[in-house]
């Protein structure tokens, strides 16, 4: 699914900040993060439940307001846009969901999923130009034409997702969210919707942020990985530096705690300790020095900014990055 | 088949196994004349998609698939020489949790939400040894110390634990009366990676320690590769493969096996080549194809294969497989000649 694209980016997030506010305090979600991601580029953002990486996604796409900070739309400022440049924005950028049981209507049938953002956006013309529009959605996606009727609850978990994805290419965006498409899915029809959104790509050139827990599936997917942790991008590289020279203890934990489907492929595990702390109300310094094997005093008291720390735009939030044997 | 093995007396050994559903929809043949052997002190993985039959043949060894609308239509599960399916409900009660317990994929539904975790164990003490409360009470605190859980937490409830903590409470339940056989149902799917590697490295002690022979459900062939001794491949109800871990992995002889090894991507790959599918779903269980479950999705089936199923057969020492032509070394060079390989 690689290409590298430009340089120029397509999206552009500085410093931004989502809260919640809830019962027992306030939820960091996402907490002063930076990204950018190049036209036709693979952005993998990989991260564990409760980090952030979907509310990341949402906001991204105006689903979800931000609190705070920039996010720059091939060089505009989305949340200074009005109601009617929101709109355009929204057809622009789209998102394809983790699950294609929930995310789909269960009263609606195949080709009048496809066709809702065509209808909501008065994308189509006539009656006519939308039937085809349809039909040629779902061919690109690889749904059989006798499926038009069908029902969500009559196909399995790959057709599905493929009728999320044919929603999400309706309206001809130029950037898609992908948060954890493929996590539903069996093996084999994972595989399958893996290589469809390579060639959509490799197509039409689609820009991707591509949200998962899989580092496998992340590693392929990606031109350039982003790895977060507890509401913080904690280190960001192109996807072979990550995997061959990981700086920061989390990311060098996370890869090497992963199982791999091969014999005598044991290495030495790092197993972290405890559990990811809370993200209502987190203490001052390191997000993540509660679990972190290298912990010194200044870890404690102050936050670590990322930094670049290799080649390739490579950067790590950590104050000890490039010290520490990957 | 007669026998998978010839050697030694088998903890546990499955032979044609059928489970059906009647559902509104049709008869679901969920589990199709499945054979399965596991030696003492072996962990065996049942690999598969969804719908291959992993969870429902657990669950028949434990006789708690729920009927209406479940039911074992034929075969016999033979454990520590006895046939399961012959035994009194009573009898089959004071198995479970005993001789055999099972480990649930999701560790909220399998604990009790009012009742502190100690208290669980101790319960479940109890009910099988005679011992006292107290003796009961002094068993589930060394368990939780065993799994990585502080006395002090002994008397909390399930809720007030994270995920990876609770899935260890479920583990210190399911081998307080230190069973002979663990089955244990994706014990890792509903946890992160970095607390999946905790739990992982706690089952990797704890089967040295313990020494209990267990049925690991996974669909994930990492897990598989760390943790099993011997793997079956189920596909469509049955077993469709059958062999030792380093012989599975090295030369998978199931097209689907292959099939499924070539699907997932691999982290020690940095290749970005289209990912090599097999075509086409499982087939409908309530429609089962006549031959071959896998032939309709099969590039290489021939016309027995749509006819008849193969039945198991020892295609090489040890490695059983159910297909007609396996992937034997000529046909591997043959098919790379052709340019199928990756």
């Amino acid at each position: 699914m690689s290409g590298n694209g430009t340089n120029r980016p397509i999206l552009e997030v500085n410093g931004l900040r989502k809260y919640f506010n809830v019962k027992s305090g306030v939820l960091h979600a996402v907490d002063g993060v930076d990204l950018h991601i190049g036209k036709g580029e693979t952005l993998g953002l990989v991260g564990e439940s409760g980090c952030g990486k979907s509310t990341l996604g949402r906001v991204v796409i105006g689903l979800v307001d931000a609190t705070e900070g920039e996010i720059l739309f091939d060089g505009r400022n989305t949340l200074a846009f009005d109601k009617r440049e929101k709109a355009a924005f929204r057809r622009r950028a789209q998102i394809v969901f983790q699950d294609p049981y929930s995310s789909l209507n269960p009263r609606m049938s195949v080709s009048q999923l496809i066709a809702e953002p065509l209808d909501i956006n008065r994308a189509c013309a006539s009656r006519r130009e939308m039937d085809k529009k349809v039909a040629e959605l779902m061919d690109t996606v690889g749904i059989a034409g006798r499926l038009a009727g069908a029902y969500p609850h009559e196909l399995d978990g790959g057709r599905r997702q493929r009728v999320g994805v044919a929603r999400a290419l309706a309206l001809d965006p130029e950037f898609i969210v992908l948060d954890e498409p493929v996590s539903a899915l069996d093996v084999c029809i994972q595989a399958q919707i893996l290589n469809l959104l390579g060639e959509l790509k490799r197509r039409d050139g689609y820009t991707y942020l591509f949200i998962s827990h899989d580092l496998s599936v992340v590693k392929y997917v990606s031109d350039r990985i982003a790895v977060m942790y507890l509401g913080k991008i904690v280190e960001t590289a192109d996807r072979l530096d990550l995997f061959k020279t990981p700086q920061h203890p989390y990311t060098q934990a996370l890869l090497s705690a992963a199982p791999i489907a091969k014999r005598g492929a044991a290495r030495e595990r790092i197993v972290l300790e405890g559990d990811v702390p809370s993200p209502i109300s987190p203490p001052p310094g390191c997000r993540f020095q509660g679990r972190c094997r290298y912990r010194k005093d200044v870890c404690r008291s102050e936050t670590p900014e990322l930094r670049p720390v290799g080649a390739n735009g490579h950067a790590a939030a950590c104050h000890f990055a490039g010290e520490l044997g990957a | 088949m007669k026998t998978l093995h010839t050697a030694g007396t088998p903890l546990l050994e499955i032979r044609n196994l059928s489970v059906v559903y009647e559902t509104d929809t049709g008869v679901v043949h969920a589990v199709d004349d499945l054979n399965i052997r596991l030696e003492q002190g072996k962990t065996l993985g049942f690999v598969g998609e969804t719908g291959a039959g992993k969870t429902t043949t657990a669950r028949a060894i434990l006789r708690i698939i729920q009927s209406p609308p479940g039911k074992i239509t034929g075969g016999r599960i033979l454990f520590e020489g006895t046939d399961l399916l012959s035994l009194t409900d009573e009898e089959m009660r004071s198995i479970r949790g005993g001789r055999i317990s099972m480990i649930f994929q999701d560790p909220m539904t399998s604990l009790n939400p009012v009742m502190p975790v100690d208290e669980q164990i101790a319960e479940m003490v109890r009910l099988h040894a005679d011992v006292s409360a107290e003796e009961a009470r002094a068993r589930a605190v060394e368990m939780l110390r065993m799994v990585g859980i502080r006395p002090d937490r002994a008397g909390d409830y399930p809720h007030q634990f994270s995920g990876g903590m609770r899935q260890r409470v479920v583990i210190a339940v399911a081998l307080a009366c230190t069973p002979a056989l663990l089955i244990a149902d994706e014990p890792t799917t509903a946890l992160d990676v970095t607390i999946q590697a905790q739990v992982l490295e706690l089952i990797k002690e704890l089967q040295k320690k313990v020494r209990t022979s267990m049925i690991l459900i996974t669909h994930d062939m990492g897990i598989v590769a760390e943790i099993c001794d011997e793997v079956a491949i189920m596909y469509a109800g049955s077993v469709v493969e059958y062999a030792p871990i380093d012989p599975l992995f090295e030369r998978p002889l199931h097209p689907y096996t292959r099939g499924l090894f070539r699907a997932i991507p691999d982290i020690t790959d940095d290749s970005t080549a289209a990912i090599e599918v097999i075509p086409g779903t499982p087939p409908d269980p309530t429609d089962p194809p006549k031959g071959c479950s896998f032939s309709p999705r099969c590039s290489r089936a021939k016309d027995v294969c749509f006819e008849k199923r193969c039945g198991m057969r020892e295609a090489l020492p040890g490695h059983f497989v159910d297909c007609y032509f396996p992937l034997l070394e000529e046909e591997d060079a043959l098919a790379r000649s052709e340019g199928g390989a990756r």
